[in-house]
């Protein structure tokens, strides 16, 4: 993939580590923290950030998995047509302090239908929300992101593309031109 | 992959490739049920019609839990207490259900081919709930969900169909199913009840129980209907039963991991003794609970193909 590349594996490392800190110290300690992914890349995201709070604090916080696909607000009018998956939150959300995590913060709108996903499985303490990419300017809805890897500005028709080793066999942050 | 189709009219016509679709969409559907809210917005200002032409509680039922579930709109629409009964006919009294702003309707009727009939005529999707004796989609499916999910693989299970295959819509949409995910089908009944060159859909036909039973992943026992005895398909309940009927005995010659299953409803003592039915290797139960969300896969998958075309 050709582009310009905004983040390289050592700073995506560098960046879960620091906001892995952040989240200790808004939330003052691991005890009641639940990590969400969202589907696809959010989840390897997840699972990083709260391996780096098991070695920061010697406490792994429980792991979820979110699909958002049945509670997305574009039904019906989508071209690309995303296949239902299954979402996995093994632990009570009641009364916990919830770290949704994704990859990029856009619109907006995803971030909206994984909240109301959420609070279909109970009552939360809160729920921040962790980005690697924050896609400023673009916003739909009232929603801002608590814990940003890298803040960005971008033309519309630039697409900013997140690779994961996990999936993509490398880390890397690309913004291409569309 | 993506599902193109608008419509679910039978198992004959869909391929191994949606079948699957279906059954993985049903996994993730099933999830749902299984939370504290069981409820997603997926169908919000979708319209659902029942419109159920002959009578049925569990897959009537199974339906509109189903459509609850996803947070559609439901109408139930029941024939004796409609315009039906003043001589409207089915095509007109599903372009009225339409023009009332249905987009999808779930369809049960006595006539084979009347979904067809709709999905033709009208611009709704249409989901086939049983029709005559031809195809029973929704109830294949949450077969083929259910032994899949025990089973984990289809693909060479041998499957054992039991009883009234002539007039069974049931039996139909399963072998097509059982068939297309490469399962070896066994069917088994009174020779009157044997529909003529049924090997031709890639079968194998048994007439003696404990013969066709040997070895078997999967047995599924068909409702007897009782009023056949009349039409002389076989002389009287008691002898169908001991030939035909299972029983503890004749489930041993099964594979000892053997699952039983039946669509309901049961009629104890004569397709299957009480103590098969409530036997550990009985799945009755489970089917009923995957209806949910294989009928909230169906749903979802016709409504969101049917507003991109």
């Amino acid at each position: 993939m050709s582009g310009k590349v905004i983040m390289d594996s050592e700073a995506i490392a560098r960046t879960i580590a620091r906001i892995a800190s952040e989240i200790l110290e808004r939330n003052k300690g691991a005890g009641d923290l639940g990590i969400i992914g969202i589907r696809t890349r959010g989840v390897y995201l997840a699972r990083r950030i709260a391996d780096k709070i098991e070695e920061l604090e010697g406490i792994k916080p429980p792991i979820g998995i979110l699909d958002i696909t049945l509670y997305r607000d574009d039904f019906r009018r989508r071209s690309d047509w995303p296949k239902v998956q299954k979402t996995e939150i093994p632990f009570q959300v009641e009364d916990r302090n919830i770290i949704l995590v994704d990859d990029v913060v856009y619109t907006g709108r995803t971030t909206r239908a994984a909240i109301e996903a959420i609070m279909d499985y109970g009552r939360p303490s809160s729920i921040q929300l962790a980005v690697l990419v924050d896609r400023g300017g673009y916003r739909e809805l009232p929603i801002q992101p608590d814990y940003v890897g890298i803040r960005i500005m971008t033309l519309r028709t630039q697409k900013v593309n997140v690779l994961l080793k996990e999936i993509d066999g490398k880390d890397e942050v690309i913004i291409t031109e569309g | 992959m993506r599902f193109q189709r608008k419509h679910i009219l039978g198992l004959g016509e869909l391929s191994a490739e949606e079948i699957k679709l279906i059954l993985d969409t049903a996994e993730s559907m099933k999830e749902v049920s299984e939370r504290d809210v069981k409820k997603v917005p997926a169908l919000k200002g979708v319209t659902v019609v029942n419109l159920f032409f002959e009578p049925s509680t569990r897959t009537r039922s199974s339906f509109e839990i189903a459509e609850k579930r996803l947070s559609a709109d439901v109408l139930n629409f029941t024939p004796a207490q409609s315009s039906v009964v003043k001589g409207e006919t089915l095509l007109d009294t599903a372009r009225n259900l339409e023009a009332m702003g249905a987009s999808v309707i779930v369809i049960r009727h006595s006539m084979s081919g009347a979904p067809w009939l709709l999905a033709r005529e009208l611009s709704a999707s249409i989901i086939n709930a049983g029709d005559g004796s031809h195809e029973h989609p929704s109830q294949a499916l949450l077969d083929l969900f259910t032994v899949r999910e025990i089973k984990k693989e289809i693909r060479g299970l041998k499957v054992l169909i039991v009883g009234d295959i002539a007039h069974s819509r049931v039996a139909r949409s399963n072998i097509w199913g059982f068939v297309k995910l490469g399962a070896e089908v066994r069917l088994v009944g009174p020779p009157t009840m044997i529909p003529r060159d049924i090997e031709k859909l890639d079968v194998s036909v048994f007439y003696n129980l404990e013969e066709a039973i040997r070895d078997v992943d999967v047995v599924m026992m068909l409702r007897i209907q009782k009023e056949r005895q009349e039409s002389g398909l076989f002389p009287s309940l008691r002898e169908y039963s001991k030939f035909y009927g299972l029983t503890r005995d004749k489930l041993k010659l099964a594979k000892d991991d053997v699952i039983v299953m039946h669509p309901g409803p049961i009629n104890r003592g004569i397709e299957l003794s009480s103590e098969v039915a409530d036997d550990v290797h009985s799945v009755i139960l489970d089917q009923v609970a995957n209806g949910i969300a294989v009928r909230m896969a169906m749903l979802y998958l016709v409504a969101s193909a049917g507003g991109t075309e």
